[in-house]
């Protein structure tokens, strides 16, 4: 790009960031009601997963359905940890627990074809999902574990839902920045590479093996921090929250949104976490309701629903599509 | 000097032998051309130098070192470009996309790569060649929409983005208009003038006998001959199995 | 006691081994996984139980009615709707949307029938049966009947008549069958028939293990699963062994390791088969 345009570049990127995070962290001001506010942070929860697993299977192309039980490692971290390390060294923790386990599950079960991929992930969340059952002496077993309390900086707890918000929607903005650069800087460019065609890619020096793995792993961080946000927000954990229907569920909040375009997995997860609520008038149809959307638009949106924003943003500006990353 | 060296290249496919033991040494700065009939293994040849294909046997030697069955990661990292016969690119990424990816990944370290924001070096890069090329005003378009000449000539500038050692060209004239072809052909010559090694694979014997400064025949996986366009033109057994058959121009 | 392990883990392994040779046919002819496969076989459980506890249906027009209903709604009708839709499209956004097939057949069932589980009878009375020192039961031997008859039919009608002969060059090359003049969407679509028989079976001889539930089929439908790839995935007889393999090793590590984990320890062996050796103990290796 020419002089003037990476100016310009830099001041949309630090505007952008800045209006992010007042959205994030609006519900907090705005809401009173503290079922508003647990919607809110589990919105923003959703987000940070959907948008790991996006750079896994959007980006990268790969299955994955071992989400749940990272989300699992991450939360148990942080509940068996936290009252001795901290709410704010636990978080991270659990964050890289999750990607060093991922390295570990993804180097070897890379090589194979999609469903095998997702059958090794399946394998490892309902792995997962048993340990946390059955070794009650470290995690409670079925019961779970209960008490945890909110993190706190000095005098100030954030104890109140309004002022846990702000911390779910500080680290929440921090990972959807990361995943927004990386997704722009040339890791971006090469993991569209992959996914349009790997063995040219490959031919191009792309090392296909090294980034598919960092895709996966940087997929399995996020759910681990994500789970680390959980424990405090409920104030218990048990194994039932991370069973394999979660990861399913995640699954099907990527695709639902946009499969590979960072504002569809985004807008995946509010769908996810708000619909409930919309559609409360549906009571128990809601999750019928929402399976059989998530069929239909399969099978007639491929590109998720974020194809209806596009198609509102072209009627209003006339562009060809909303685009975050390039 | 020997900058690329084959010795006894083999490949077979199951009971299929599409290459039979292939020697074939290029010097520095060589012009070389590589012909041979439809289905002799020329693109195969190709395949395997490049680390797509696993050889069955032989060896192939870049600058001195053995890089046999190197992935094709690592060998287009030491400085091995080419282009393909049939096109071969991002479709759904824009054109100057596609010219940087083909330098990033041989700079600097993964990790490095995560941090760049600025990348002015290699977008500069990208737009002069693609101004060499002419087609610097489809910079911003997707590369599913170029025409073919215009896609063969972004494949042609993305070799040239890592400035490699050895650059391998596969047809670069087919499928070209004959004014374009001309102009490829100048763009190959300066190429060469600039001190690039080049092996080219064409079906055009006008092409070849007008560029290259020596020339190998392939037929059935086997080299028959070897040697300048004029010893080749008048060798009996290259006359036999290329010109005797019938001459098709696809490719 | 070995002897009586053995019978309760090929008993259970024949109920997984049709699911999964279920899974073989959709994959060797139409090259998708359904990952609705354990719905599959909850469907027709809920069908049996409609025909026979809502509209008094005798015992076996109640099973056989349900094998027709399920042949025609997962096979024909699945075939004709998502299958035809999706195809095109390859094998991801079809594991993706029979994932959420799977969570529409759940949520439907629990909020339109019941979320609590349905009691349906064997089809032969159970009766304790002593063979030597060990014990186990009639309904062991029946399950392990009836499986070896539903795979001894189909390997029949594979091997011996036109149409099977057909699906079974669909399975081999789809290119080359379709050049040949076979009609690889009629093909498909008999595989899909034929899994929704072969899972109605499954389902008569769960119902009573089991019990009829909205959940009963995540369970077969994962391990009929694991059957298939630790088998090998495009071979019938794989998925068969495979289907036993997975049931002894259930049985066996329940018994000597730990109740616990006894899924887990089939996952072990999954993971490993998937590393050493992805096309399975029986498989073959294919170019993609």
């Amino acid at each position: 790009m020419d002089k003037i345009n990476q100016g310009m570049r830099w001041q949309k990127m630090v505007a952008g960031s800045l209006c992010g995070l007042v959205l994030l962290i609006l519900p907090s001001v705005i809401f009173k009601s503290q079922y508003f506010l647990y919607l809110s942070s589990l919105a923003c929860i959703y987000m940070i997963v959907s948008c790991g697993l996006n750079i896994t299977m959007g980006y990268a192309g790969q299955i994955s359905l071992a989400q749940a039980g990272f989300l699992g490692i991450g939360a148990y971290t942080g509940a068996l940890l936290g009252s001795t390390l901290g709410f704010w060294v636990t978080l991270p923790l659990g964050g890289l627990i999750a990607f060093v386990i991922g390295l570990g599950l993804g180097f070897p079960s890379l090589r194979v074809k999609t469903h095998f991929l997702a059958m090794v992930t399946i394998g490892f969340t309902v792995i997962v999902y048993l340990v946390l059952m059955n070794e009650q002496q470290w995690t409670g077993g079925p019961y779970g574990i209960f008490n945890i309390k909110k993190p706190s900086i000095g005098p100030f707890a954030f104890t109140s839902p309004a002022a846990y918000h702000i911390v779910v929607a500080v680290v929440t903005f921090i990972l959807l920045f990361f995943a927004f650069w990386a997704l722009n800087s040339p890791w971006g460019r090469a993991f569209k590479a992959i996914r349009e065609n790997e063995g040219r890619a490959e031919m191009l020096g792309v090392s296909i093996r090294n980034y598919k793995l960092m895709a996966f792993a940087i997929g399995a961080g996020y759910a681990g921090v994500a789970g680390g946000l959980i424990g405090p927000l409920f104030g218990y954990i048990d194994p039932t929250m991370f069973a394999l229907g979660f990861s399913f569920l995640f699954l099907l909040m990527v695709v639902v949104g946009g499969l590979g375009r960072f504002e569809g997995a985004l807008l995946g997860a509010i769908i996810v976490a708000i619909l409930p609520e919309t559609l409360r008038f549906a009571e128990q149809y809601y999750p019928i309701i929402f399976a059989l959307a998530a069929v239909l638009i399969m099978i007639f949106m491929p590109k998720g629903s974020v194809s209806f924003v596009d198609w509102v943003y072209k009627k209003l500006t006339g562009k060809e599509e909303l685009q975050l990353t390039k | 000097m020997k900058v690329f060296e084959t010795r006894g290249l083999k490949k077979s496919f199951q009971e299929f032998s599409a290459l039979k033991g292939v020697d074939i040494h290029v010097n520095e700065g060589e012009l070389f051309g590589l012909i041979g009939p439809n289905g002799s293994g020329k693109t195969t040849f190709f395949n395997c130098v490049t680390g797509t294909l696993k050889c069955s046997g032989g060896n192939v030697f870049f600058r001195g070192k053995d890089i046999t069955n190197k992935g094709p990661d690592a060998i287009y990292k030491m400085g091995i470009g080419r282009t393909f016969q049939l096109i071969e690119m991002f479709p759904r990424m824009t054109v100057l996309d596609n010219m940087l990816l083909a330098i990033q990944e041989s700079q600097g370290s993964m990790f490095g790569r995560l941090l760049t924001m600025n990348e002015d070096g290699n977008v500069k890069r990208a737009l002069d060649l693609l101004g060499f090329l002419k087609i610097s005003h489809l910079r911003d378009e997707y590369s599913k929409n170029l025409s073919y000449g215009q896609q063969k000539l972004l494949d042609f500038g993305m070799v040239l983005m890592t400035n490699p050692k050895l650059i391998l060209l596969d047809e670069p004239t087919c499928g070209v208009e004959a004014e374009m072809r001309q102009e490829l052909m100048n763009y190959i010559r300066d190429l060469n003038k600039q001190g690039h090694t080049i092996i080219v694979i064409e079906h055009n014997m006008d092409v070849v006998m007008n560029l290259c400064t020596r020339i190998a025949v392939l037929d059935a996986g086997e080299k028959i001959a070897e040697g300048t366009p004029e010893e080749i033109q008048n060798n009996a057994q290259v006359i036999e199995a290329y010109f005797g058959t019938e001459e098709d121009e696809e490719c | 006691m070995i002897e009586q392990l053995l019978i309760k883990g090929l008993s259970l392994g024949a109920i997984y081994a049709m699911i999964a040779i279920g899974f073989c046919l959709l994959w060797q002819s139409s090259r998708l996984v359904n990952f609705a496969e354990g719905e599959f076989v909850t469907i027709p459980a809920f069908l049996m139980v409609f025909f026979y506890s809502v509209l008094k249906l005798p015992f076996a027009p109640a099973i056989i009615a349900a094998i027709i209903v399920s042949a025609f709604l997962l096979g024909f009708v699945m075939k004709k709707t998502l299958v035809d839709a999706l195809i095109a499209r390859g094998n991801t956004p079809f594991v993706v949307t029979t994932i959420a097939l799977g969570f529409l057949v759940r949520d439907s069932l629990t909020v339109f029938a019941t979320p609590e589980a349905l009691h349906f009878p064997s089809m032969i009375p159970q009766t304790p049966l002593q063979f030597g020192g060990a014990m186990f039961s009639s309904l062991d031997l029946w399950n392990i009947f009836v499986a070896a008859v539903v795979i001894v039919c189909l390997h029949l009608f594979i091997r011996k008549t036109k149409q099977g002969k057909a699906l079974q060059a669909v399975a081999q090359n789809r290119e080359a069958a379709g050049i040949m003049g076979i009609d690889v969407q009629k093909m498909i679509l008999m595989a899909f028939v034929i899994n929704a028989v072969l899972v109605a079976f499954s389902a008569s001889l769960a119902a009573p293990i089991y019990m009829v539930k909205y959940d009963m089929g995540n369970e077969l439908g994962l391990k009929a699963f694991y059957a298939a790839i630790i088998g090998g995935f495009n071979q019938v007889k794989g998925a068969l062994l495979g289907g036993l393999l997975v049931g002894l090793i259930e049985i066996f590590t329940a018994a000597y390791i730990s109740t616990q984990y006894k899924s887990g320890f089939v996952l072990i062996v999954l993971i490993a088969v998937i590393l050493f050796k992805p096309e399975g103990i029986l498989g073959t290796k294919e170019q993609l």
